[in-house]
């Protein structure tokens, strides 16, 4: 058994995978789903953009089938903004995966916002040259979807609501196995590897590390600064903001306010501030209110 | 000796562990006291764009052009060097520009195009660099105060100009510390 790390081990590609990763720290993805939107979200200071045909909260008034985006919306939103765009496919969906590598997206979300393809295996995210964000609720769902190549995983939360309570309770659930698996001693952790359905390599990372070996970001129900800020104070490196920014009243200003709050999370005066005046959030729908069945952040094996 | 790193967003972090690997002291820069306390900076990678408009909305872009003019080392590196550049080709963005380089965005290309690949550094012997590019600017001209320390094919990747350092790759994810302390030697 070598002294190195599993991510020490990966082929050259990961380091550049990962790498666009850490350059998107501390900063704020956004949903968009027009060339025009893609601008406001990058004056607005997005770190990336995620192009979209609906967000999720008009998915989930849609029902049906949400599929990727139609090539022509990624490549015009591409045309318009600067900063990276990313793209979404369908759970274990390949060939979705391929066309936006031929798009050349510059990440790919294999997201359980979209209607999944395959109810039993993701993507095999190594195949690719474009690096893959994931969503988890756990540490086990993280480390499977780095096992499979992901170079980003997100805290899944519930897309399209508005309501924080789901991405705080994965982001705390995802904190608290770490610091559990830290705390073992060596011969647990195969046991805790086979408990959490992790790959044991990565699973001794972490309890070497205590930390994921991929930036670790946010998203699903981030309506307003303070519960980017909330997300940013819980370990989220990064957040991502779905329908929160473009479902509210103002949301040049709202984006705006985001992007500041997860710089200065830290500073509750400067919060205060950030906060004033933005207009109506998104409606939003409450977790309590949403049937087992509408809740996406099941989707993921 | 403290050494800041500019935290409005992107790769701060990565930075701030090589420098306490040289035994720095290290400070997350946000705010002017912040940039005030600290003996050099150092602005990392991330979206060129986002630091450009959280310093502006802060007031912090003159206080900083101030700092570096007054002759504070600082070491940018990729979108760091764009905010550091005199002029941002075929863009119309804001950058400090203080040192005598320009830059394209994005010039080597999308995510698909980054890379990593080995080269010679000036100034530190040994083995060459390993340089990881991420959406990497391109050096397009530099200055007569400007001095290549580094090039690929012929294009300048590492860049000095007195008190101030670029790169259009990222030493921070190398895990090679080298360049983080040829730059912690150029502060007094």
């Amino acid at each position: 058994m070598t002294d190195k790390h599993w991510s020490d081990r990966q082929e050259s590609t990961w380091k550049t995978k990962v790498g666009l990763a850490e350059m998107l720290k501390g900063g704020v993805i956004m949903d968009v789903v027009t060339p025009d939107h893609a601008k406001i979200a990058e004056d607005a200071g997005a770190s990336a953009v995620m192009a979209l045909e609906r967000v999720p909260a008009d998915i989930r008034v849609a029902g049906g089938v949400a599929r990727m985006s139609d090539p022509d919306v990624i490549i015009k939103i591409q045309e318009s903004v600067s900063i990276p765009v990313m793209a979404k496919c369908r759970i274990g969906h390949f060939v979705e995966a391929q066309i936006l590598e031929a798009l050349e997206v510059d990440f790919i979300d294999e997201s359980e916002v979209l209607t999944p393809a395959d109810d039993r295996f993701h993507v095999n995210k190594k195949n690719f040259k474009v690096p893959f964000v994931c969503g988890c609720r756990d540490l086990g769902e993280a480390l499977r979807r780095i096992g499979e190549g992901a170079a980003m995983i997100r805290t899944k939360g519930e897309a399209g609501t508005g309501d924080i309570i789901e991405a705080v309770r994965h982001m705390r659930t995802l904190q608290d196995d770490m610091r559990r698996i830290s705390s073992l001693p060596v011969e647990e952790l195969m046991t805790a590897a086979k408990e959490l359905g992790a790959p044991y390599e990565l699973v001794l990372e972490v309890a070497r590390t205590g930390k994921l070996p991929v930036p670790n970001f946010s998203a699903g129900g981030v309506a307003t600064p303070a519960d980017a800020a909330l997300m940013m104070h819980l370990g989220a490196e990064a957040v991502f903001v779905g329908s929160g920014i473009f479902k509210s009243g103002d949301p040049a200003k709202r984006a705006k306010a985001i992007v500041q709050a997860v710089t200065f999370y830290k500073d509750p005066a400067r919060l205060a501030e950030i906060s004033r005046n933005l207009g109506e959030p998104m409606t939003g729908i409450g977790m309590a209110q949403l049937g087992d069945k509408d809740r996406l952040a099941g989707r993921g094996w | 000796m403290i050494s800041g790193v500019l935290a409005m967003q992107g790769a701060f972090h990565k930075h701030k562990l090589v420098m306490e690997s040289l035994g720095c002291k290290t400070l997350e820069v946000r705010t002017i006291d912040e940039l005030l306390s600290v003996d050099c900076l150092i602005i990392p990678g991330g979206e060129s764009t986002v630091m450009v408009k959280l310093l502006s909305e802060n007031n912090m872009m003159d206080p900083l052009k101030s700092r570096i003019l007054d002759g504070m080392p600082v070491f940018g590196t990729c979108a760091g060097m764009i905010l550091m550049s005199r002029e941002i080709s075929r863009m119309n963005q804001d950058s400090l520009g203080v040192m005598d380089i320009m830059v394209e965005r994005n010039a080597y290309g999308r995510q698909l195009e980054s890379f990593e690949t080995e080269f010679e550094v000036s100034g530190i012997p040994g083995e060459p660099f390993h340089g990881i590019f991420i959406r990497a600017p391109k050096i397009v001209s530099t200055g007569r105060m400007v001095q290549v320390l580094a090039e690929l094919d012929s294009v300048p990747v590492l860049v000095r100009q007195g008190n101030m350092l670029a790169s259009s790759f990222h030493p921070e994810l190398s895990g090679d510390s080298r360049i983080h302390q040829f730059f912690a030697s150029m502060v007094k």
